[in-house]
């Protein structure tokens, strides 16, 4: 404990050393500016500023990498909250509730609390990081193919499970984007699937096209035919921050998402993307008026913001301690490390602890850096909501189709999103939900991967999901979850019966 | 009666069907030894599965024809607007084809005056160009006259 004390009081020393803060400084504004363009996410903010850093040091190079990267995921839910575009796959949740607060009025308080939702889970995580990696990160290793796809399993039951609507539509609807996700080729077999001759579709279909269409161009569709066109809000002062009430309404759905996120976030893979869908929805499980999400509940906001955020730490356990990187932008965190002479691992503490702990502190100082930032800009993000909505949705298609095109570069992928949005439009007239799908394409390439790479190991064995014990843990908690969703419809029947006598009488 | 989850799990239906057919030009596998097309066959039976219990437990949603479509002359306009831009991207540039997006969505379907559209026109598809393409280094399409 002294000795970890010790250590990060060297890695402040280093962090606020004004170059390495200034190059940190400089992450967090370009990445807030990164997150708030839809379509240039994390992933294409740090790809594209990367060459920037080969001339610094590899301290003050990967503070200003992690600096970016968590500057977009704050900058992130600007556009999800103020326009219903989100600019990732992890923002999609945050659309649902925070563009609803936004048209009530609040969209200052639900930034704000996404700000600070941010900064509590990115803090409190780093703590967590810090003393947690090790163990944490030989758990995460003890995830075979079997747990893999057991959990991912469980992660679409409990969205489903979860969902507003009947568990059955938001499995029909997880099914769907399964099978969207299976477009591509086959990384096992390498057949061109469901393709029909576009190249483009060889990786597949892309979470962003399809987010931005079921969310953003969906919402256009709807609501720019309207007689009556959303208001023009004109934001006063004094609403741009939370009231008392919407404090206490976010304090415990923060603390549950970062300790969610952070959980999530270790096991490699989209974690930060399921840790949102998964905190969403235990937000409005558990609480008194599940009927407000959907149409602004302020924890549909704080605890998806602050898992997202929880998770981006989270991601960085494996990477420091193991070298694995969990995530596409931790690896190339990584190579960005390793361009720089830095090998990530378990050496690394000893090895460069003045890079390690380093890295750790401008985590801390990184998220005080993007609240100090991000909640004077509030008023400023707002102000996009004066403009009148006819003259605003023409320049959010606009963004829409930027963001769509900028990320590979590809007409496709505007296709994919006019094709998504039509079909999220359709969806959202017959009163069916659309984060499913989402969460389903996301997984399916994994799931499918887990599951065939689960069973070449046991021989073709199913056993091998009951036999071992996370795995066997995990399905178990899913087929509790399904039973729990089947409860209702056996009561109803048995009411049905129990009527039928006195029918007959 | 048609409701809408009637319409919708049967459209899911549909979609299944047609993935359960186009799946059989890859190899299944086996059970033990799943093949390409083991994974989506699965789900589109998932889905068929799930589409027929939506129809079966569909008759108390709301009818279909009580579902208002009010604004779906403007929401063909938009869909057009996004199509031209898809297929204009490519062929005339990024700036021409949000130049022409943006005076069919202003003018033409909000009917906003000339000036406002003009100004608008040229701030967001110049602007846009300027911050992504000159600024990002993000790679746009150029058109004819390298527009």
């Amino acid at each position: 404990m002294l000795e970890t004390i010790q250590s990060l009081a060297l890695g402040f020393s280093v962090a606020l050393s004004p170059g390495v803060l200034w190059y940190g400084f400089i992450g967090c504004v370009v990445g807030t500016l990164v997150g708030v363009l839809p379509g240039v996410g994390p992933l294409a903010g740090i790809s594209l500023l990367l060459p920037v850093t080969y001339g610094l040091d590899a301290t003050r190079a990967v503070v200003m990498l992690a600096g970016i990267y968590y500057g977009a995921m704050y900058g992130g839910s600007t556009t999800s909250i103020l326009m219903r575009i989100p600019g990732e796959a992890a923002s999609v949740m945050t659309c649902i509730d925070g563009y609803a607060m936004a048209r009530k009025g609040r969209a200052g308080a639900a930034l704000a609390i996404a700000a600070v939702g941010s900064y509590v889970a990115g803090t409190v995580s780093v703590i967590a990081l810090m003393f947690l990696a090790p163990p944490l990160a030989s758990f995460a290793l003890r995830f075979g193919p079997a747990e893999y796809f057991s959990l991912l399993l469980l992660g679409l039951l409990v969205l489903a499970y979860m969902n507003s609507g009947s568990m059955l539509k938001g499995l029909a609807m997880a099914a769907l984007g399964l099978l969207l996700g299976m477009i591509g080729i086959d990384q096992m077999s390498g057949y061109f699937r469901f393709a029909y001759g576009i190249a483009e579709l060889g990786d597949g279909i892309g979470v962003v096209p399809v987010a931005v269409g079921l969310f953003g161009l969906a919402e256009i569709l709807l609501t720019a035919g309207m007689k009556n066109p959303p208001e023009v809000i004109k934001p006063r002062m004094r609403e741009l921050l939370p009231s008392r009430q919407e404090w206490r309404e976010a304090n415990a759905p923060i603390w549950r998402g970062t300790v969610l996120g952070f959980l999530i976030g270790i096991i490699p893979g989209s974690a930060h993307v399921i840790s949102t869908f998964v905190s969403y929805a235990v937000e409005r499980k558990i609480s008194k008026h599940p009927e407000e999400f959907g149409k602004g509940a302020v924890a549909g906001v704080a605890g998806p913001e602050s898992a997202n955020n929880a998770a981006t730490s989270g991601a960085f356990v494996p990477m420091l301690a193991l070298g694995v990187p969990g995530s596409p932008v931790a690896a190339l965190l990584l190579a960005a490390m390793m361009v720089h002479g830095v090998t990530p691992g378990p050496l690394l503490i000893n090895s460069d602890p003045r890079l390690f702990w380093g890295f750790i502190a401008s985590m801390y100082v990184g998220n005080v850096i993007l609240l100090i930032l991000n909640l004077p800009l509030v008023g400023l993000f707002v102000n996009l909501l004066r403009v009148p909505y006819p003259v605003l949705y023409p320049s959010i298609l606009v963004c829409c189709i930027l963001g769509v095109y900028a990320v590979n570069g590809s007409v496709i992928d505007v296709w994919i999103m006019l094709v998504t949005g039509v079909l999220g439009y359709v969806l959202r007239k017959l009163d069916f939900e659309t984060a499913p799908i989402v969460l389903g394409l996301v997984l399916a390439p994994m799931m499918e991967l887990s599951l065939r790479q689960a069973l070449s190991l046991s021989g073709g064995r199913y056993e091998i999901f009951v036999t071992r014990p996370i795995s066997a843990t995990l399905l178990g908690v899913g087929a509790v979850l399904v039973l729990l969703a089947l409860r209702p419809l056996i009561t109803r029947t048995l009411d049905w019966r129990s009527r039928l006598p006195a029918e007959e009488a | 009666m048609v409701t809408t989850d009637r319409a919708a799990g049967s459209a899911l239906v549909v979609i299944g069907l047609i993935a359960v057919w186009e799946s059989r030009r890859f190899p299944l596998g086996s059970l033990h030894r799943p093949g390409p097309a083991y994974m989506p066959t699965l789900l589109a039976l998932l889905l068929i599965v799930f589409g027929v219990a939506v129809v079966l437990l569909g008759s108390r949603s709301q009818r279909l024809s009580e579902v208002g479509w009010h604004e779906w002359r403007h929401a063909v306009g938009i869909f057009a607007a996004c199509a031209f831009a898809a297929w204009g991207l490519d062929r005339l540039g990024y700036r021409l084809t949000m130049g022409a997006v943006l005076v069919f969505l202003l003018f033409v379907l909000e009917r906003k005056g000339v000036i406002l559209t003009a100004a608008l026109t040229l701030a967001i598809a110049g602007g846009s160009f300027l911050l992504f393409d000159t600024l990002l280094r993000v790679p746009l399409p150029r058109g004819p006259f390298g527009l």
